[in-house]
Order: structure tokens, then sequence, then C-alpha cells
């Protein structure tokens, strides 16, 4: 709330990368992990929890002077669940696979620590605008971070992307990469990408720290 | 309701369907407070005893919700208890035993946020366990929690004198562990009734 300021475009892109959710900042990571078996439960997960991120912004932003600093956790908490809620009958009524796909973890949304990271820190100080546009962003940052992993390990796994066959008849798919053990896999070389990608950018600059959630 | 006896409960709970190694629930905590062993014991212990209560509390709730016929109040009310569960919870300890209190410190209220915490409550109710099945459930997803973030801990703690290249230290060299017990863990699959 320090100055009015107009939606920009970098409130967009810095969730998209330079503070991805995932590869820098290590938030959320429990969702990332479980549902990024197959491209298409991943980019699911990735819209649900974009909804939710924008939507409880939104709301956050809007109520940012009624909420007393005492209970603005619990109330930003009771906020994400009811959008939480929405989404959930929202998935059972498209499409009842992918329901089940999911599982318990779209009412998990609820606890991913980055919705509640972006409320407490960005949408409580900022207007409306900016916040749907940081919600927007982080959003497609942690969609694009789950569509990686889910499609490394869909490809790897099974040889398919979004169940469309890619190798030759007689593939036989890494069965550890769709296990859970695959998504810890995964992932670990993701960062490690991100890692050397770093290290290679800035030489001088020591390795950046990591960020417990 | 399933009929379940309770010991297969406890053994899936704990090493089959590990809540941390098979479901990835509570990884921040497991990443983020597996580097000592003392503490990851300790930790261990605060969401053992959070999740034996909000277990309970849920188990109580499902019924009141069934009763009014409510299910989409369900994980409002969840969350809402959960939170409240560990605010009692730490208010409780610090008067009974300020030692306890302060050797737990940031952990406790950290666990509200603590997604097992939340997954032992979601998946009883989707399993239909009754109580006492409820609460056996929440003690072996506990113990299997406190068991791998010891596990994990105690790597860490032999890791920190190797040497590790430049790259794969940080997340990455934990992420990678935990893969690898994760995949030890799948030798516990057989043990299932």
């Amino acid at each position: 709330m320090t100055e009015p300021s107009a939606p920009t475009g970098e409130d967009l892109w810095r969730g998209v990368w330079r503070d991805n959710p995932v590869f820098v900042q290590a938030l959320g990571m429990c969702p990332v992990l479980a549902v990024s078996n197959t491209a298409l439960n991943a980019l699911a997960m990735g819209l649900a929890t974009s909804f939710v991120l924008c939507m409880s912004n939104a709301v956050v932003s809007l109520l940012r002077s009624f909420i007393p600093r005492q209970v603005r956790i619990a109330t930003y908490i009771l906020i994400i669940a009811t959008f939480v809620t929405v989404v959930d009958y929202l998935i059972r009524a498209v499409s009842l696979d992918l329901h089940r796909a999911l599982g318990a973890f779209i009412s998990l949304i609820v606890v991913n620590c980055l919705i509640l990271g972006r409320a407490e820190a960005f949408a409580s100080r900022h207007p409306v605008g900016p916040s749907i546009l940081d919600g927007l962003g982080n959003g497609l940052g942690f969609s694009l971070a789950l569509f990686a992993l889910g499609a490394v390990r869909e490809i790897v796994g099974s040889g398919r992307l979004f169940g469309v066959p890619l190798f030759h008849e007689g593939y036989q798919g890494w069965v550890v990469m769709i296990l859970p053990s695959g998504g810890f896999f995964t992932l670990a070389a993701w960062l490690l990408v991100f890692n050397r990608v770093r290290a290679f950018r800035a030489r001088a600059v020591p390795r950046a720290q990591e960020v417990p959630s | 309701m399933t009929d379940d006896p309770l010991w297969s409960i406890f053994v899936d709970a704990c090493l089959i369907n590990n809540f941390v190694l098979a479901y990835f629930l509570g990884i921040c905590p497991f990443l983020g407070v597996s580097g000592k062993l003392e503490t990851a014991t300790r930790m261990g212990g605060a969401v053992v005893f959070v999740m034996l209560v909000s277990s309970a509390c849920a188990y109580g709730i499902e019924r009141v919700l069934t009763a009014i016929d409510a299910p989409y109040l369900r994980l409002i009310s969840f969350i809402v208890v959960i939170a409240s569960a560990v605010q009692l919870v730490e208010m409780f300890v610090r008067k009974w035993s300020p030692g306890l209190f302060r050797a737990l410190g940031i952990f406790l209220p950290l666990i509200t946020t603590n997604c097992a915490i939340l997954g032992v409550a979601l998946f009883q109710t989707n399993r239909g366990y009754d109580l006492l099945q409820s609460l056996v459930f929440a003690l072996g997803a506990g113990a299997g929690f406190t068991l791998a973030l010891g596990l994990m801990a105690g790597l860490r703690e032999r890791l920190a004198l190797a040497e590790v290249p430049d790259v794969v230290q940080g997340t990455a060299m934990t992420l990678l562990l935990a893969g690898i017990l994760s995949i030890s863990f799948m030798g516990f699959a057989g043990l299932g009734g």
C-alpha cells in the first residue's frame, strides 16, 4: 500500500521466471511432486492452482484495509479454502476421471504455501490490479514447472505425451519415473539444470541459497 | 465403513504408503528441518501429536457435517479446526511443560501449513474409517513421517562431511536422497495384508 502503482508487466513476469515459485523459491513442492506423473494431470493441477491464486490474491487485496492484522492469516486461509472448494466442485463437474486422478490434492491446494505466501507477501500490500497480475504470473510459473516435470515423467516413464505414443511400439518405459521416486529424481534434475544455468550466468556470484519453506 | 484390521492400517500408513515418500505430503518440513537429527525427531513428535488431535476432531466434524448434510463445508471446517487445534496444543504445552515448549519452538505453529495433517483428515474421511481406525491411521502416518524425517536427517548429517560437487549441493542433493529413500521404501510393498 506504499504507492498507488499501476499494474505492470513486471508484476506478471517476475513470478514466471526470475522468482519462479518452484525452481527458485522452492514453494509448494508437495503437489508438484505428487500429481506430476502425467502431463495432463500436471497441467490441470497448475490451472486449478493458478485460478485459486488469482482469486484469493484479488479478494485479499480488496479486503486488505478491513482485515485486522492479528487474524489475517486465519482470514486468508478461509478465503483460500472457499475458492479451493469452488475449484473442487468445478473439476468434479467437468471431468470425474480427472477428479479421481488428482484425488485429495485438489483439497490440499489450501495448504500450498505458495498461495498463502503470495497473499501475505504481495496481495496484502498492493492494489487489486497488480495483485491479480502477480497471482497470474506466479500461477503461470507454477504451471510451467509442473508441466516441465509432468512432461518429462510421462515421456520417459511411458513414452507418451498427453496419452499420445511418441516412440515406436516396443519402447519400454522406465517404470521408476512414474513411481513416486521418479518425482524426486525429475525435480532434482531440473534443479540441477537451473543451478547450472545460474552458475554459468554469474560465475562470481555465490550459489543461490536454498529457501526452506 | 471399512473393516481393515488395525495393524494393517498402521503398517500401510507408516511404511507401505509412507506419507512423505509415497504421497508427497509434508515435503516442506521434510526439506526444511531435516538438517539435524535432533530437531527432526522433535518435529516428528510434534507432528504425531497434532495429527492425533486433528484426526479425532476431523472425525467429529465429519459426523456433524453428514448429519446436517453440508459436505461442501468440509474443507473449510477442517482447516479452521486444524489451525485452532495447533493453537490449543501450543497454549496447552506452554502451560503444562515450558521445557517442551521451548524445545519445539517455531515448529509448533508451522505445523498448521503441513499438508500431511490435512492429508490425514481428508484420507480418513474418504476411506470411511471409524474413530479407532482414524486414530491408528493418524498414529501410523505420524510414525512414518518421523521415520522418514529421521532417516533423511541422518543421511544429511553424514553428507555434511562428504565432498559434494557445487552444482548438486542444496535442495537438489536432498531431493536425490529422497528419491533413493523412496525407492527403498517400495520394498515394503509386500508387507500389506
